[in-house]
């Protein structure tokens, strides 16, 4: 176990560093770079920068020098203290705020998988036992629909039913009341009330698709020759269903967390930007929309290398309960 | 059925066309037979149906719309669709026909907008194959004056499906948003294809260390959560270039993130079909390595190939929507479903026109025709299933 944990943690290495560069690339694409965009924007508000200013930052990011000096002082910054640079455009480090987003984004994505686990795990076991009954076909047009529907529009449907029939306005973490109050058990109430939104209409593609791959998998394994001849030997349905099949069926529903985050966190992006959700996505729309490079290229990465450290621990997770993956390693 | 399996596996493992012989002993291609199981799948043959009907919508974008994506009339702006009537009970008798009744327009004076409400008395008689007033150019190729459908007077202006705030007939928009939407998605496809069909070639015919790198690249894309990427790139994009070499920046863009299922797809076949008696039967008989690879292998997996690919389109028309609808993707004056939906972002606006959502209709009904067919050419494909 312990060689197949190194083995995966020397896999993220090379990974983590692809992000790295890819990041960094990002943050040198569009034209011109950070002082002169700096000084642009100072001398705008009637401010300039001194020389001695100008060195210290010149220095800072390594300007004017090769490019993989450039990347390395980048790197080297976020590694040894945490700095990821300066967003021009709201004046404060990156890292701060970052870490003001970050945590909600988490708490979103990791409640979305559970809610994403706990749907897709009864339907999905149903749809198979039952197979074309009717509450299989309701299932399954429901799994077609939730891959094609983006889900954006479902937040857009929500929003506008809750608007036009309710007269709520849907979205947002935290009603304005406890928008800037410290965090008290009336707060992470409100929270509550308010996630249940955004975790729905993330979780229904990856539902979907969990719903469909345990239906498929467990459909296969359930005509085993082995299920038969247990069958046979008069076990118990319920007992024959958990004992086994579903056991091995069971599988992807762990390794997929690892397609399912990359996908969450892409819809994050664009269902945050309509609800208005104070996550990381609408951060990095906009500053992808005001070229504000370091905010968004230390976004890309932090939330890429979220998504892999995820994955890592997905694949730990099924070695742990599945020895043929953790011997395959060996 | 056996008969029929057995006669599908000559004809994978058979790459000479099969001769029809006199004695009439029932010979099927492979086509033959994918065709016939394919039209089992009910749900495939719709979407089949449907996706030929979108396609043909994107083709003939020009007719089928009755106006121009940007022409506009200041005067509806948010004007709500109008329903076809076929009857008309008036004062004056009743009228048989296709029409639509008109509006009544009224400005709010302190907010300024305008509320429309039906007007009965005024009817819009609309017609099949309606002159407009102004032509369009086909293709960009000659001029015409035919659409599909439209008023008999060309210079009314119907809103079929709504306009929206510049009073822009949203059902043109829609259609040539088809256009936009439908070829970013096969293009993009396209593209995914040849990189994906190429590295996972290599990586299952050749195997060993060659398949480890690939293998290890295609994981490394993965795991990436593309928005995020996509999003980095296309901002990235000179806002001087123009909209067509943008929409293929965009294509290209989508495309760089697509292919890694099709190589994964095509490798897994490879790698299967390498222990394959006849793979080594040709092997053996001297052919090289592009002649077995193209020769033998590709035609007894391409229904297979086609299959996934249907089944990649749907992924790259939702990431363009997502990416358009963020306005980080194609951008007006080019109108593709995305474009369409950024109107919508608003919770104010859809909720005072909630037909600014119908494009997401469009995208839902594109993707799930796509899935279904695909998902029947996949059960098609597999000589097992039948």
């Amino acid at each position: 176990m312990l060689t197949y944990i190194g083995r995966r943690l020397l896999y993220m290495v090379p990974t983590v560093i692809l992000i790295s560069m890819v990041a960094f690339v990002i943050i040198q694409l569009p034209p011109g770079d950070y002082l002169t965009a700096l000084a642009a924007q100072l001398s705008q508000q009637g401010q300039s920068l001194d020389h001695a200013q100008l060195v210290t930052l010149e220095h800072r990011y390594g300007l004017g020098q090769p490019i993989y000096v450039q990347y390395g002082k980048w790197i080297w910054a976020i590694l040894s203290h945490g700095d990821f640079g300066q967003s021009f455009e709201w004046n404060r480090p990156v890292s701060a705020l970052v870490s003001q987003r970050l945590p909600m984004t988490i708490v979103l994505g990791f409640t979305t998988v559970i809610f994403t686990w706990i749907v897709a795990f009864p339907v999905g076991i149903y749809s198979a036992i039952r197979q074309y009954s009717p509450g299989d076909y309701v299932a399954t047009t429901l799994t077609f629909l939730g891959v094609a529907v983006p889900n954006f529009l479902i937040a857009l449907v929500l929003m506008y039913l809750g608007y036009r029939f309710f007269g709520l306005t849907v979205g947002g973490l935290f009603s304005p009341d406890f928008e800037n109050a410290g965090w008290n058990l009336g707060k992470l109430l409100d929270l509550f009330s308010h996630l249940w939104v955004p975790v729905v209409v993330l979780g229904a593609a990856g539902a979907a698709g969990l719903v469909r791959t345990l239906r498929a998998n467990l459909l296969d394994e359930l005509h085993m020759p082995y299920v038969v001849a247990a069958r046979a030997r008069g076990v118990p349905e319920r007992r024959l269903l958990f004992r086994y099949p579903l056991r091995v069926a069971l599988n992807p529903f762990i390794s997929t967390i690892g397609w399912v985050l990359p996908t969450l966190v892409s819809g994050e992006i664009v269902v945050a930007q309509v609800l208005s959700l104070p996550t990381t996505g609408p951060l990095l729309l906009e500053s992808l929309e005001s070229q504000d490079m370091y905010l968004a290229g230390s976004l890309i990465l932090i939330v890429s290398v979220l998504t892999v450290v995820g994955t890592l621990i997905s694949d730990i997770c099924l070695a742990w309960l599945d020895p043929r993956v953790r011997l395959r390693y060996k | 059925m056996s008969v029929q399996t057995t006669l599908a596996t000559e004809s994978i493992t058979d790459s000479e066309p099969a001769q029809t012989a006199a004695d009439e002993v029932a010979v099927a291609r492979q086509w033959r037979l994918v065709w016939r199981a394919f039209l089992r799948h009910r749900l495939a043959v719709v979407g089949l149906v449907v996706m030929v009907i979108i396609y043909l919508v994107a083709i003939f974008a020009e007719f089928v719309a009755p106006y121009s994506a940007t022409q506009f009339n200041s005067d509806y702006p948010y004007a709500p669709p109008q329903r076809i009537h076929l009857i008309d009970h008036s004062a004056d008798g009743t009228h048989v026909g296709l029409f639509v009744y008109g509006y009544k327009a009224k400005l709010d004076p302190e907010t300024l907008k305008s509320t429309f409400t039906v007007d009965t008395s005024n009817r819009i008689p609309l017609t099949l194959f309606a002159h407009s007033t102004q032509p369009y150019r086909m293709w960009g190729l000659f001029n015409a004056h035919l659409h599909l459908i439209g008023p008999k007077d060309g210079h009314t202006q119907v809103y079929l499906l709504g306009a929206d705030h510049n009073g822009r007939d949203l059902l043109s928009r829609l259609i040539y948003g088809t256009r936009i939407s439908m070829s970013v998605g096969l293009i993009g496809v396209g593209l995914a294809f040849v990189l994906g069909l190429v590295l996972g070639g290599v990586s299952g015919y050749f195997g060993g260390r060659t398949d480890t790198l690939i293998q290890r690249v295609v994981e490394f894309f993965m795991s990436l959560p593309t928005l995020p990427l996509w999003m980095g790139l296309a901002a990235a994009l000179p806002s001087s270039w123009g909209s067509l070499r943008r929409y293929f920046a965009i294509t290209i863009i989508l495309a760089i993130m697509a292919w890694t299922g099709l190589a994964r797809v095509t490798r897994g076949r490879f790698l299967s079909l390498r222990e394959e008696q006849f793979v080594t039967a040709a092997r053996l008989d001297g052919n090289r390595s592009g002649r077995v690879i193209f020769r033998h292998m590709l035609p007894s997996f391409t229904s297979y190939l086609i299959a996934s690919l249907t089944l990649s389109v749907p992924g790259m028309i939702l990431a363009e929507t997502s990416l358009s609808f963020l306005g980080l993707g194609l951008q007006e004056p080019v109108v593709s479903w995305g474009v369409l939906l950024e109107d919508a972002q608003n919770i104010r606006v859809v909720a005072t026109a909630p037909w600014l959502m119908l494009p997401g209709v469009a995208v839902v009904i594109a993707v799930l025709a796509l899935n279904f067919v695909g998902d029947g050419l996949r059960d098609a494909a597999d000589p097992y299933k039948r």
